[in-house]
């Protein structure tokens, strides 16, 4: 390789130069401020109250935090929100992918149509689909009462389940294309012969997609829902701007739940303890992923 | 494969992605439509254009404040990002050095954290030196992602350049420095305005940071005054899908500029969904 120059010391010192004002930055506004959030996590800092100063108090904001019947419906709107928008994003995005993969003339329109619900801004996605359900003209009512069902249409944004479907909904459109472009990846990757063999031993195209296409997509999938886990647990943005997690606290996410102790009741220290819940879970993920993907290239 | 299966599949992906495309069209007619019948029966096909949601909309030059905003600290994210980014990207692709791996495993770490885990240590660090509301007040949190996913994707294209011509510049006695100067930057060009462009994208769509790091219309930018957009006693809705129009703009116009490189560094894995 050409790397084998005697160069390597003098290398290494313009490696750690060109490296050093772009980790510098790293460090200072990312690391640097997660560790920071973890030892605030110890602390006692309420804003409001600076007289108390910033006590150390061990696993007190946890403690709260276990015994914070707020804490658990936010951890379990989370878990339930992740578990159905990578479900629903997973069954959409397969059926695309699939569909993608033989469509011939004429991907790259479609590939470039399919990624604007994903690159236009979330905050967008979700105004557009409140829209669709709040308003007495947009398209979810007008739709029920073609079918006759608009008797059957809660009152979207009051009821504390049915104002999950919109939020649903929203994510699931908007991080859909992602998870086709992802699994259509895996897709061709996967060796034309074997789908000419199983042809030449008459397999039809329903055989050759059930016994090769879904076993050999299985990684590419796990990936893509780890990854796609990962982001949906943090979610913030979608609730924020459609529901506020209301009605009440029907549908408040962890992270928000968080941002709210954080900077309307000031809590910095509690509000610390519940971000840290969402960066160990998420950062798990993330390492899953992480080792999933090597295991992937090193097939 | 039979050609009815090849029929099927594009209905069935034109159909899928068409689907997909409706809201935004819709969003656009809404957008043009009468404030009347914005709140009636919807229909897909334009019964009369105005404008007069987006000249409410600019009235008084209001909106034109957050799109300024919003280019301002997008921009200058997105060129110190590249800028440093290079620099490291090419380190890690190029230079063999120990920790090589450790540096890139680092970032791409940094790249996961999720915002809500370091929000409330930059704002009382940015309240400490006074920048909250400001420009840089904006920039230097975006930079926790807009860094590392610049690193991670340059990176990639460093490593697809031929090694062959920079090492036969060394050969030919050029220095390191002048080898990436002069033979690797104009090679990567396509790539740095890729990663240039995808950082971008995320700067302008970004909501936590800016929502939380402002305090009003003097520096909130375009996601946010859009999301805060408030009547007296109901949302204007169509200001609002008059702004979501706007926003979007930008997005449509780099989609159909990079959407090769986008989806070539979305399946990469360096791009969050």
């Amino acid at each position: 390789m050409f790397l084998s120059r005697p160069r390597s010391t003098a290398d290494t010192r313009l490696a750690w130069l060109f490296a050093a004002p772009a980790l510098g930055v790293i460090t200072t506004i990312a690391a640097f401020p997660v560790v920071w959030t973890f030892w605030e996590s110890l602390h006692l800092h309420d804003l409001r109250m600076p007289w108390l100063a910033r006590p150390f108090v061990g696993a007190a904001n946890y403690r709260e935090a276990i015994s914070d019947p707020r804490a658990w419906s936010a951890l379990a709107h989370t878990i339930a929100f992740t578990g159905g928008t990578v479900t629903l994003e997973l069954g959409v995005g397969l059926v695309l992918a699939l569909a993608l993969s033989r469509t011939r003339p004429g991907i790259g329109v479609l590939r470039t149509a399919a990624l604007l619900p994903w690159a236009i801004p979330t905050v967008v996605a979700a105004l557009v689909w409140r829209f669709i359900f709040e308003s007495p003209g947009g398209f979810a009512n007008a739709l029920l009462s073609k079918a006759g069902l608009m008797e059957a249409a809660p009152a979207w944004f009051s009821d504390p389940y049915a104002a999950w479907v919109p939020i649903v909904l929203a994510d699931v459109w908007r991080t859909t294309p992602f998870m086709a472009l992802l699994l259509l990846a895996g897709l061709q990757s996967i060796d034309p012969s074997l789908y000419e063999a199983a042809a030449l031993d008459g397999a039809g195209q329903l055989r050759q997609t059930i016994d090769i296409t879904l076993p050999l997509l299985r990684p590419a999938m796990l990936a893509a829902v780890v990854f796609r886990s990962l982001d949906a647990f943090r979610v913030f943005d979608v609730v924020y701007v459609m529901t506020g997690g209301g009605p009440g606290t029907a549908t408040e996410p962890l992270s928000l739940f968080a941002f709210r102790v954080l900077f309307r009741d000031l809590r910095f220290g509690y509000g610390a303890a519940l971000s840290v819940l969402v960066f160990v879970v998420s950062f798990s993920l993330a390492l899953l992923w992480l080792r999933l993907t090597r295991l992937n290239e090193e097939e | 494969m039979m050609p009815w299966s090849r029929r099927l599949a594009t209905v069935g992906s034109v159909a899928i992605v068409a689907a997909g495309l409706i809201p935004v069209y819709w969003t656009l007619v809404a957008s043009l439509s009468p404030e009347a019948s914005l709140f009636t029966a919807p229909s897909l096909i334009p019964t009369a254009l105005v404008f007069d949601h987006y000249r409410a909309l600019f009235a008084g030059l209001a909106f034109w404040r957050p799109i300024r905003n919003s280019l301002v600290v997008a921009g200058t994210t997105t060129v110190f990002a590249v800028a440093a980014g290079s620099l490291c990207a090419y380190a890690i692709a190029r230079l063999r050095f120990r920790g090589r791996n450790l540096v890139l495993a680092a970032v791409l770490a940094v790249s996961m954290f999720p915002q809500i885990a370091v929000v409330s240590p930059l704002f009382l660090m940015l309240r400490q030196v006074h920048l909250i509301d400001t420009y840089p007040g904006l920039v230097l949190p975006y930079m926790t992602f807009a860094m590392p996913i610049s690193i991670w994707l340059l990176v990639g294209f460093f490593r697809q350049l031929p090694p062959e011509i920079e090492e036969a510049a060394l050969v030919d006695g050029a220095s390191r420095l002048q080898a990436f100067r002069k033979i690797v930057l104009p090679l990567a060009v396509p790539g740095v305005t890729a990663t240039a462009i995808l950082t971008f994208l995320y700067c302008w769509n970004e909501f936590l940071f800016a929502l939380t790091f402002t305090l009003g219309p003097e520096r909130q930018t375009v996601p946010v005054a859009i999301a805060l957009f408030r009547g007296q006693y109901q949302v204007p809705w169509g200001q609002v899908l008059a702004g979501s129009v706007v926003a979007t703009i930008p997005v449509v116009l780099i989609l159909l500029v990079a959407q090769r490189r986008i989806v070539q560094g979305l399946t990469s894995g360096a791009v969050k969904g």
